[in-house]
């Protein structure tokens, strides 16, 4: 977010603020930068912000910062520690294994889930609404029907199901949750597309010859983008869920990898007097999803005064 | 043209209106429902490797698995395959469930009931309290009160309810006894009371059996009170925004100007516009409770639909799971679909023109 390319704090600012940017590049620091001052306001949003990016340093450091393997326990001297054992600051579950450890390494897979939902269901949605919304007709008819019937689907009983036919896996647990997550998507977009399709920037781009995939791909898809972050965003804390339940109903991640939501199905059995073993990876949960929901509120704020406080 | 001639004119076009409006209703209605079966004849057929095998297990001898492959018709090519799997679906056949040998939908009329009514137990709390608590923060938008619903709010979208359901356990059930568990009757009711409608509340207090009420009560209790608290999530915050919405209009000013109460003009004015979106929301939410059901029935061993349906998949038994999906899936749609309707007819300004 820092900006190294100005000389005095002073000027950098009237540099970004200015309403005569010299050029495309200085514009869009500037909004960037509008952005950010609104973003950064807002204490909660920023409080989501460090959660996620803590979430991501922890999951790029697991190796280094996990002080046990999360993986093989110590089940002759280490079984069901409670927490604030020494060198287990979580406490240990049935296999001797350090909890602290565990989550560490399983933010990884938390992280993996979340992004590969993003990158195959928002895509698809993109492509699909704003095709929808540009053709018309019956492209347009069509499309739209196809995804509100995927929409009008319960989406967890689909994923259940989706799972129950592939196989239980943490692989096609993503491939359930995405198939099921980018209707929303395709909607968004096309009420974007909808919104930009007759405006006169489109049809100068027109004039100049360009392809109708060219106008899509490069004049309406980065206009439906910043809604579509926010969506995505505000989506991540659902996706987690969802994969959590999918694991504790065993159908996601399998023993012994460190899912938050297979450890949780683990520690269902001590729970009257091992209660840490279950509760600690719910915790976790709950902390990255109400991280990614103040985040994506936030993010919603600052992109979209319109709607602020909603 | 004479007025009555026009205000005929105006009436035969509102009924034409609404007729378009039906008949959209109807092939949306239609398709989706459609769209349902041909996804979970895709789950069911197309998905598993070998969709026999995935019916009657591995284990099972050459013979059995060629007998099955003769008797759901698999040899047959795909597209014949899917009519009659339309017309067996439509005629409530869904195959004989492999763990309970009884037929599929049998089963599922048999534990449909068990979810219904915690759906609507939960449903019943989180409009209870969510409409209300929505429109105080409305009212008092940024003050102390706002933020706590805020949160609230916040942190019952982020928590699994599956934990929370075995952490309220541990308090509630373990350590102070306040509740019972599991299930939804103790064992000692269990034979001796036959229900009516399967909604045992309900049963039990037309029965005029209050010890089995009481029972039943502090069963579904728990569990009710979590999904309740998953939709007052959802309908606090949705009302916030529909009452911020309209205590913004300049009919309110005006009401304020005419010098009625505050508390009138929110709680009769406002409110009373924002519910028809609220209604829509409400719905959604109920038809929300009864997919989230699944998590919820695991965790408390409620004999519904959800717990049939994770018991079908522990045990590799397709079809039940499939026709458990059908069914949730045909509620689901039909509550959508009836919501969006009922928003049109209630609000004047979304009839088509």
């Amino acid at each position: 977010m820092t900006d190294s390319s100005s000389s005095t704090p002073e000027s950098w600012r009237d540099w970004l603020l200015t309403a005569e940017p010299h050029s495309r590049h200085q514009a869009r620091l500037g909004r960037a930068y509008v952005t950010w001052r609104r973003f950064s306001e807002n204490r909660l949003a920023v409080t989501g912000l460090v959660i996620i990016l803590a979430l991501v340093l922890i999951a790029i450091f697991a190796d280094l910062l996990a002080p046990h393997s999360a993986t093989v326990g110590n089940l002759a001297g280490a079984r069901l520690l409670p927490p604030g054992s020494s060198g287990f600051l979580l406490g240990s579950d049935d296999q001797g294994r350090d909890i602290l450890s565990r989550l560490i390494v399983g933010s990884r897979i938390t992280l993996a889930v979340v992004a590969l939902v993003a990158i195959i269901a928002a895509p698809v949605g993109l492509l699909i609404g704003t095709v929808a919304g540009f053709a018309g007709g019956y492209v347009d008819a069509v499309l739209m029907r196809i995804t509100d019937i995927f929409l009008a689907f319960p989406k967890l009983i689909l994923a259940l199901a989706f799972v129950a036919a592939l196989g239980p896996g943490i692989e096609n647990a993503v491939i359930a949750i995405a198939l099921t997550s980018w209707p929303p998507y395709a909607r968004l977009a096309r009420a974007e597309t909808l919104g930009v399709r007759n405006s006169d920037y489109i049809a100068a781009v027109r004039l100049m010859g360009a392809s109708p995939t060219r106008i899509v791909v490069r004049h309406i898809m980065p206009m439906c983008l910043s809604s579509l972050i926010v969506r995505v965003t505000l989506d991540m804390a659902g996706i987690i869920l969802t994969a959590a339940g999918l694991g504790f109903l065993g159908l996601g991640a399998q023993p012994p990898m460190p899912e938050w939501g297979t450890m949780i199905a683990s520690g269902r059995r001590f729970i009257l007097d091992q209660w840490w073993v279950a509760t600690m990876p719910g915790l976790a949960i709950l902390v990255v999803s109400l991280g990614f929901n103040l985040l994506g509120d936030g993010l919603r704020d600052a992109l979209d005064p319109r709607e602020a406080g909603r | 043209m004479t007025a009555i001639e026009a205000s005929k004119l105006a009436r035969r076009r509102r009924i034409r209106g609404l007729a378009l409006t039906f008949g959209r209703f109807a092939i949306m209605l239609a398709t989706t429902f459609l769209g349902l079966l041909a996804v979970t004849f895709f789950i069911g057929r197309v998905v598993p490797i070998d969709p026999v095998l995935a019916i009657v297990g591995d284990r099972a001898p050459a013979a059995v698995v060629e007998r099955v492959r003769e008797q759901m018709g698999f040899n047959l090519p795909l597209w014949q395959q899917f009519f009659i799997y339309l017309r067996q679906a439509l005629t409530g056949d869904f195959g004989v469930s492999v763990l309970t040998t009884n037929p599929v939908f049998d089963d599922i009329l048999r534990v449909f009931p068990a979810t219904l009514e915690l759906a609507t137990v939960g449903t019943l709390i989180g409009a209870g309290l969510g409409v209300p608590l929505g429109v105080i923060a409305a009212v008092r938008r940024g003050s102390f009160a706002d933020q706590i619903v805020r949160i609230v709010g916040l942190i019952g979208y982020s928590v699994p309810i599956f934990w929370l359901g075995l952490l309220s356990l541990l308090l509630f059930y373990a350590r102070l006894k306040w509740v019972a568990y599991p299930g939804r009757l103790d064992v000692a009711y269990e034979y001796t009371f036959t229900p009516i409608t399967g909604l045992y509340l309900f049963d039990a207090a037309w029965t005029r059996q209050w010890d089995i009420l009481w029972d039943a009560f502090r069963h579904i209790i728990l569990p009710g009170s979590l999904l309740g608290y998953f939709s007052l999530a959802y309908i606090s915050r949705m009302t916030r925004s529909f009452m911020l919405n309209e205590l913004g209009q300049e009919y309110i000013v005006a009401a304020r100007a005419k010098g009625l109460s505050e508390r009138r003009i929110v709680w009769f004015h406002a409110l009373r516009n924002a519910a028809v979106p609220l209604v829509t929301v409400i719905a959604l939410s109920y038809a929300g409770l009864l997919e989230g059901s699944v998590l919820t029935e695991t965790v408390f061993s409620w004999p519904g639909i959800g717990l049939y349906i994770t018991n079908s998949l522990q045990n590799a038994d397709m079809n039940a799971v499939l026709g458990g999906t059908i069914v949730i899936g045909t509620v689901f749609i039909a509550i959508n679909m009836f919501s969006d309707l009922l928003y049109r007819l209630l609000d004047p300004r979304t009839r088509m023109r």
